[in-house]
């Protein structure tokens, strides 16, 4: 069994003591990291014990043990997915060639960036969610916010790690600065755009959760199958953390939906005004909100060409999403690959080298994975009895970045002109008015068992524990 | 034995709730041996690799990974027709296959012993699901015995043994409350089979000694039945009187329903007198070697014997601390003492009792001798009363709740 070693100032089954100068080294970011938790943190909650999720080992068994934690006490640390003896790289130029334990020096700068943007999401979130607490619609809630605060804070520290580990002095100041860049500051930004937008209510945490965390999913996944060894078992145990906030996100919006349904089967109406007179969120509202961060994150993944992910691919420092399990060549050199241009005022495919078109492939898996939950939520209406629907926006909708961005898509797909877009924007994006309305609903509810008006309890607890436990003690 | 209906074999099928779970791959990572996969839809588990290894449930941020059906082998369901679910079916009722499987001897003997409540109630929701009747009459398991210890003085007026039966390599998975089948070698006078008898185990899941595949049993020498008559009990005597080493034949394991809660912060109200005590024990230990985990709830016991040196378990129980466990010992032949009985305990102790039948949190065991049941559930009645509680209404939802379960003999 692996264990995590919790005698040490970080916890870690790296062998950290065996490497003083690189303990030496975190051991002087640590504190400039609790520094920037106490910063941007959660605000106003540094004293609250919560029940948290903390990892006792990598192992299946070990590494879900809950317990009430003040955060800036959690065990932040250095876990590594066990190794894989005799691993061999399975895609690209290198195939067949043993995993690197070590960064080849070719390959150098564009791990690092890779790490350093990954690792650059992380922090991020948790800048965006940190007033989230104050206007929690229950304890459940706030504590599942604290966990995946937390756990973005530990994905920070795992991407510290490659970086102190395997870039030298690059990697320190990289780390350095990982702390020093905010969400939406304008001077010093975070680097992708989805991460410097604001998180403002709880609808658009889960829509977030849902749709951005599920992006960290797939980078993840592709990240997994690196060559080089240490990227892909960090970034495999960060995995199995990602999908609690994957979680969050899921049944967040589904209890949304669920009282939303509720109330418009007692008032036997679909009329928005009436739902929000009741204190519930509309579906068309909950559609502009899910069109939203569907689209801001659909382009996360890049431009639809782009030779960095063929680089990226063809070295083997990221893989596809599952490229175990695919069955061909996994070194794509004659494979194409069909992307969306627009041609005449119509969306067309057209046939481009799959290496150059990675990160429409990662996109394209994405959608398939989102889609399938979407049809969850569905089944909420369904159950309900109720004949409306969400839909999923097309992936050409309101893209900023990719040879689309400069064309303006309806949800449904169709190429529509810029008086089009301006006259229907307001039924298809998440407006002021929506926002102002969501955060009106925001009010603070902290009794165990109770939950705000808008959203439904859950199904059941976190850990077996009932729904009405003390998740959060305040102090 | 009758034993001319074939055995249908039943197992716990290992099912993920497709409306809880919400496709995050990471049990089909964990899984050691690739019993799960996943389509567009639904992630799913293959009854053909799942060895129960449990390895998934842990990880898995959603609880949709614990389910579990009853199915009788032949009728597993398939990869294929999970992937079409948008919900779990409901446990299906196995009808004469699920009956026939538990002997019908086996059936009657729980079903007298849970009469007293109006027969089987639900287990706690949080109960681990069971394993029964893995080993049949037509093939028990062999066991090894391992220990055979005097609970009681040598000058106590019955000798309580505690018996250690080891499986070696087979599979005999227990949870604490559940029973286990002995069948006594040898034919009675009448050139038939003994019937079998069944005993509470008495040590926790993980065995007597912990990671070991034993259970422990709690066994009184029958040397008198219930109206005074001298008769020699075929298979206490026979138990009683193993040796290390001997080897015993072991149907089951049986029960569904006498289990212990497994959420933090549940409580346990404890009820029992002589051998009744196993079960008791079983749980006192599981929660003792659980200590560290800091789970909450409380654990409260009413133990009643003839006197100290008759009470099994009196030694250890006496070692565990105050706060782990509120102890209550009734004495009834303690000379110049009045006679004492459990529910004159319960009565006394009416405060904290009403307080953990109000706990939702708090299940509820009995266990012991027939005679217990009616005095305790006076006890219960007049607390009630006192506390402006209805017994009776009271009664049917701690049922329904699986928070009230009663085994007597």
């Amino acid at each position: 069994m692996s264990t995590i070693n919790y005698s040490e100032i970080i916890p870690n089954n790296v062998d950290l003591a065996g490497d003083r100068a690189l303990q030496r080294a975190l051991e002087q970011w640590q504190p400039n990291f609790l520094k920037w938790w106490g910063d941007m943190g959660p605000e106003g909650s540094q004293n609250f014990d919560v029940y948290l999720r903390t990892a006792v080992s990598v192992e299946p068994g070990g590494w879900a043990h809950f317990d009430h934690v003040k955060m800036p006490d959690y065990r932040w640390g250095i876990f590594l997915a066990p190794s894989e003896a005799e691993r061999k790289i399975h895609f690209g130029e290198h195939l067949g060639e043993p995993a690197w334990q070590d960064v080849p020096g070719e390959h150098r700068a564009n791990l690092r960036r890779i790490i350093v943007t990954q690792g650059d999401t992380e922090p991020a979130s948790v800048e965006q969610q940190r007033h989230l607490g104050l206007t929690c619609p229950s304890q459940y809630d706030l504590r599942n916010l604290f966990q995946v605060n937390v756990e973005e804070g530990r994905h920070l520290w795992a991407m510290v790690y490659l970086l102190h580990r395997y870039f030298g002095r690059d990697g320190r100041e990289e780390a350095e600065e990982l702390l020093q860049r905010r969400s939406g500051d304008t001077d010093n930004p975070r680097i992708l755009g989805a991460f410097n937008e604001q998180t403002p209510d709880w609808l658009a945490l889960f829509m977030f959760t849902y749709f951005t965390d599920r992006d960290g999913k797939f980078q993840l996944c592709a990240l997994a199958e690196s060559s080089f060894d240490p990227l892909a078992r960090t970034t495999r145990f960060m995995l199995t953390e990602e999908a609690h906030h994957m979680f969050v996100g899921e049944s967040g919006v589904a209890r949304v939906l669920q009282r939303t349904c509720e109330v418009m089967k007692r008032l036997a109406s679909d009329d928005s005004a009436r739902i929000r007179a009741e204190g519930a969120i509309d579906l068309p509202t909950i559609q502009r909100y899910l069109n939203f961060h569907f689209s801001v994150t659909v382009d996360l993944f890049g431009a639809d060409q782009s030779s960095n992910a063929a680089t990226f691919y063809n070295a083997g420092l990221k893989g596809r999403f599952e490229e175990r399990k695919r069955a061909d060549d996994h070194r794509l050199q004659d494979v194409h690959y069909p992307i969306l241009e627009a041609v005449d005022g119509h969306l067309v495919e057209r046939q481009a080298p799959m290496l150059n078109a990675l990160n429409e492939v990662l996109r394209d898996d994405y959608i398939k994975d989102s889609v399938s939950g979407i049809g969850r939520w569905n089944k909420v209406m369904e159950k309900a009895g109720l004949p409306h629907r969400l839909n999923v926006p097309h992936k050409a909708f309101n893209r900023k970045i990719g040879t689309l961005a400069n064309t303006r898509v309806a949800p449904d797909g169709r190429v529509v002109s810029a008086a089009e877009w301006a006259a229907h924007e307001h039924e298809w994006l998440a407006t002021p008015e929506d926002r102002a309305f969501v955060a009106s609903l925001m009010g603070r509810v902290v009794e165990p068992g109770k939950f705000a008006h808008w959203i439904a309890p859950p199904n059941m607890g976190i850990n077996k524990q009932p729904v009405d436990f003390s998740y959060v003690r305040f102090n | 034995m009758n034993t001319e209906a074939a055995p249908v074999e039943v197992i716990r099928q290992h099912l993920i709730d497709p409306e809880i779970c919400i496709r995050c791959n990471t049990c089909e990572e964990t899984c050691p041996v690739k019993a799960i996969t996943h389509d567009g839809r639904n992630y799913v588990v293959d009854a053909a690799i799942c060895n129960g290894c449990n390895a998934c449930i842990s990880p898995c941020p959603t609880g949709s990974i614990d389910n579990w059906r009853q199915v009788a082998r032949t009728r597993v369901y398939s990869v294929d027709e999970q992937f079409t679910w948008d919900s779990l079916p409901a446990q299906e009722d196995l009808g004469p296959a699920g009956d026939a499987d538990i002997p019908q001897e086996i059936a009657r003997i729980t079903d007298e012993a849970s009469a007293g409540q109006g027969g089987a109630a639900a287990a706690p929701w949080s109960a681990e699901k069971p394993y029964v009747n893995l080993h049949t009459l037509a093939q028990p398991a062999l066991a090894t015995v391992t220990g055979n210890f005097a609970l009681t003085a040598a000058n106590a007026s019955s000798d309580i043994r505690h018996l250690v039966l080891d499986f070696g390599a087979t599979a005999f998975p227990v949870l604490e409350g559940q029973t286990i089948g002995i069948v006594p070698p040898g034919t009675d006078a009448q050139g038939r089979p003994h019937h079998v008898r069944l005993y509470s185990v008495a040590s926790p899941r993980e065995g007597e000694r912990p990671g070991y595949n034993n259970v422990a049993l709690t066994v009184k020498r029958v040397v008198a039945d219930h109206a005074g008559q001298a008769v020699q009990g075929v298979a206490s005597n026979y138990l009683c009187d193993l040796a290390k080493a001997d080897t015993v034949h072991v149907v089951g394991p049986f029960g569904t329903s006498f289990l212990m809660p497994n959420h933090p912060a549940s409580s346990l109200l404890m009820i029992c007198t002589g051998t009744g005590s196993a079960p008791m024990r079983a749980m006192t230990e599981r929660r003792r070697r659980r200590i560290e985990q800091k789970e909450g709830g409380e654990l409260m016991l009413f133990f009643g014997a003839r006197a100290a040196e008759e009470l099994p378990y009196f030694g250890p129980l006496q070692k565990l601390q105050r706060d782990f466990i509120d102890i209550n010992f009734a004495f009834s032949r303690v000379p110049g003492q009045p006679r004492q009985y459990v529910q004159d305990l319960i009565r006394r102790r009416g405060d904290d009792v009403a307080r953990l039948l109000r706990d939702d949190h708090c299940y509820i065991y009995v266990c012991g001798l027939r005679g217990m049941e009616e005095g305790v559930a006076e006890a219960f009645r007049e607390i009630c009363r006192q506390q402006g509680m209805d017994w009776e209404a009271l009664l049917p939802d701690l049922r329904a709740k699986g928070r009230y379960h009663l085994e007597t003999y």
